[in-house]
């Protein structure tokens, strides 16, 4: 079973995340975690000095932190950015593409069915903030866009 | 009509394993009913009352024989030999097995189909105007935008876990047939500067909160449509309602924040988000407006129409609707027989329907949203032949737009969720008013009708609607008048306390008497309502 699952080069960052509220608040922390109803966009004004971004999913339903992720990425941040609480084998392909590079599920994933997950679809209609390239571009190769 | 290419039968192949693989853990008991329940939900399997129900998208209501076929195929091999198309141009079939599930999308998948994001609460099936590409007022055909839409709204990475289900709509007349404004985003094509483009309305829908969606954007150019969109969803997913599913939908965050504050939102994330380079290469929307390109109309055709049967003549005047080509005409295959279940089709008149679209029709089909079928393209000097077919199938009910011709949801018979029984109400009401003569005087009226408060039945668009409660264990229901889903739209008005399954049937025929002696030329019930109000309709049904 998977307890921990990084996509990061080297060690993930151990130091503890306090609450985006304290965060603004001081000045030495270098980990933070956003609550879902907390406005990523708070932390753009310090993203150089963030090492790591745990974003919560206190039900496995509220997508709110899939567009937190995406918001810290398209500002340029590339810290760890971690995924944490229900977080499901089925969502891991979908989180991979709004920027997530780590995961720490409340309850450990099956590591088969992570490699199945991973595995399952070879191509994406829509450009994300993860580098692949789109089905819709591959179809037009001569083109930039998409 | 779309064709998949590799990539798209990539996808939709590999949803089909990942289900089987997902529906063998559940049977295993590798997964609990409440893990897998948002698993299946993502993929349109309901567990209803008596049985699990597979929702299978119809993108934009368009179809060929084939898929029509495989449609009625799977009715008979894996349901009860019949299926219910819904206000959504989708298909449900109501008494499926779990084992089967699977297999019946690998079936689906063998003809470019699927039930991917028919539930859940994601962007679900694209609709659209079900004359799009054969009507002559249009500006262009919305169906190409409607496909880039499915792929792009397919397992949107950010937008699946939304904060409840999310319903879009692509019209390009005037004419709205698709309930556009009716929809979480509606979006009309015009044309500006000989530039296509979309007026972008937000925030409508039905429910138990019932909105017209207002306009938030008059122009947004085709080549940034998507990341307008991305915009748009944005500020749902990040502030939409979560505390309340009843209050999640996105005309509630657009009515509690404001329209402009909405649109304020949206702008600035739309600022952001242009600089992405989120729109697909312009080259993608032409590929696939190819694929819609019209069909090889024959030129110098009869536009004669043998009119010496009378029954032929009737079905020809209600039925059949102008088509752009000379020659041509629009067919409308009427899913309300009398007795029948309004948008039932058995598995037979899914295959004839199937084979007259290959042999009449240049092989398209299209679903309404009033949920009635549609063959676009058929010569006028078929039209004949066709209805002889139909008739012997007991698919010639001529009353398209008539009091007949009833929305009905599946109600209380099926629906995990009503409180009341639509379909025996519906097939009262049409029994009361069958003569044909009848319907024809009554003229234009939409009647829709809602087992619960959810309103699948569309009972707020209705001309008339009428809404299914449960008052203290016993069936009650209740009268609106006056909604529209048309270009006209407008949310009825309910007209006092409700009635009885067999008092609802008398007070409408008590509103179509007022109407009848109210009117004036040329007006529609709904004109009648409007210029003379609730009031003599009131005291005539409970004065």
């Amino acid at each position: 079973m998977v307890e921990f699952l990084s996509f990061r080069e080297g060690e993930s960052t151990q130091e503890p995340a306090v609450t985006v509220e304290s965060f603004t608040g001081q000045s030495n922390a270098t980990a933070v975690r956003i609550e879902p109803g907390e406005d990523a966009r708070e932390l753009l004004p310090h993203l150089d000095r963030l090492s790591l971004v745990e974003v919560n999913f206190p039900g496995f339903g509220d997508g709110r932190g899939y567009s937190a992720a995406r918001i810290l990425r398209e500002a340029g941040y590339t810290g760890e950015l971690r995924a944490v609480g229900d977080v499901l084998v089925d969502q891991i392909v979908a989180m991979r593409r709004c920027g997530f590079d780590s995961f720490h599920p409340a309850k450990a994933l099956d590591d088969a069915a992570v490699d199945r997950a991973l595995n399952r679809y070879d191509d994406v209609y829509q450009k994300a903030i993860d580098g692949r390239t789109s089905i819709w571009a591959k179809r037009h190769p001569e083109t930039h866009n998409g | 009509m779309y064709r998949y290419d590799s990539y798209d039968q990539a996808i939709v192949d590999a949803r089909v394993e990942e289900f089987r693989d997902q529906t063998q853990r559940r049977l295993t008991g590798a997964l609990t009913e409440d893990q897998f329940k948002p698993l299946r939900l993502m993929n349109g399997l309901y567990l209803q009352l008596h049985a699990y129900m597979l929702r299978v998208a119809i993108p934009y209501g368009t179809l060929s024989g084939k898929q029509m076929r495989k449609l009625g195929e799977i009715a008979g091999k894996y349901d009860k030999g019949y299926g219910h198309f819904t206000t959504r141009q989708n298909l449900q079939y109501n008494w499926i097995k779990l084992a089967d599930a699977p297999d019946i999308l690998a079936e689906l998948a063998m003809v470019e189909m699927h039930a991917i994001q028919t539930s859940g609460n994601c962007i679900r099936n694209i609709s659209s105007d079900q004359y799009a590409g054969v009507s002559a007022d249009e500006v262009a055909d919305p169906r190409p935008w409607a496909e880039l839409l499915r792929q792009w709204s397919s397992f949107h990475p950010e937008f699946t876990y939304l904060p409840r289900k999310f319903k879009i709509a692509v019209i390009a007349s005037d004419d709205d047939r698709a309930a556009m404004r009716l929809h979480d985003i509606g979006l009309k094509l015009v044309e500006r500067d000989g530039v296509v483009g979309a007026e972008v309305y937000a925030g409508g829908g039905m429910g138990r909160t019932p909105m017209v969606a207002p306009l938030i954007r008059d122009f947004v150019a085709e080549d940034e449509i998507i990341s307008y969109l991305e915009a748009c969803l944005r500020v749902y997913n990040r502030y939409g309602r979560r505390d309340n599913k009843y209050k999640a939908r996105i005309k509630i965050l657009v009515h509690e924040i404001g329209v402009e504050e909405y649109k304020r939102q949206v702008e600035e994330e739309f600022a952001h988000m242009r600089a992405l380079g989120l729109n697909p290469p312009v080259e993608e929307l032409a590929r696939i407006r190819d694929f819609f390109a019209a069909p090889a109309y024959e030129s110098g055709l009869s536009e004669e129409i043998d009119r010496s049967d009378r029954a032929f003549a009737l079905w020809v005047d209600r039925q059949v609707a102008a088509h752009k080509a000379p020659g041509y005409a629009i067919v409308n295959i009427s899913l309300k027989p009398i007795d029948g279940i309004p948008g039932d089709a058995s598995a037979e008149q899914m295959a004839l329907v199937a084979d007259l679209a290959e042999t009449y029709s240049f092989d398209e089909l299209r679903v309404t949203h009033a949920q009635n079928l549609v063959l676009p393209h058929v010569r006028k000097a078929d039209l004949r032949a066709v209805w002889q077919k139909l008739v012997a199938a007991g698919l010639a009910e001529a009353n398209l737009d008539l009091i007949t011709d009833i929305i009905a949801c599946p109600g209380l018979d099926y629906c995990a969720l009503a409180n009341a029984r639509s379909i025996p109400l519906a097939q009262k009401i049409a029994s009361r008013f069958a003569a044909a003569e009848r319907q024809a005087e009554i003229g234009e009226l939409k009647l829709k009708i809602s087992g619960c408060i959810n309103a699948c039945g569309h009972h707020h668009a209705g001309h008339i609607g009428i809404l299914g409660v449960d008052r203290r264990g016993v069936e009650n229901f209740q009268l609106l008048l006056g909604g529209s889903g048309a270009e006209d739209a407008s949310l009825g008005q309910i007209t006092g306390p409700g009635f009885s399954e067999d008092g609802v049937v008398d007070a409408i025929e008590k509103v179509t008497d007022i109407y009848l002696a109210e009117r004036e030329s040329g007006e529609r019930f709904l004109d009648t309502y409007r210029r003379i109000g609730m009031k003599p309709f009131k005291e005539a049904i409970y004065g």
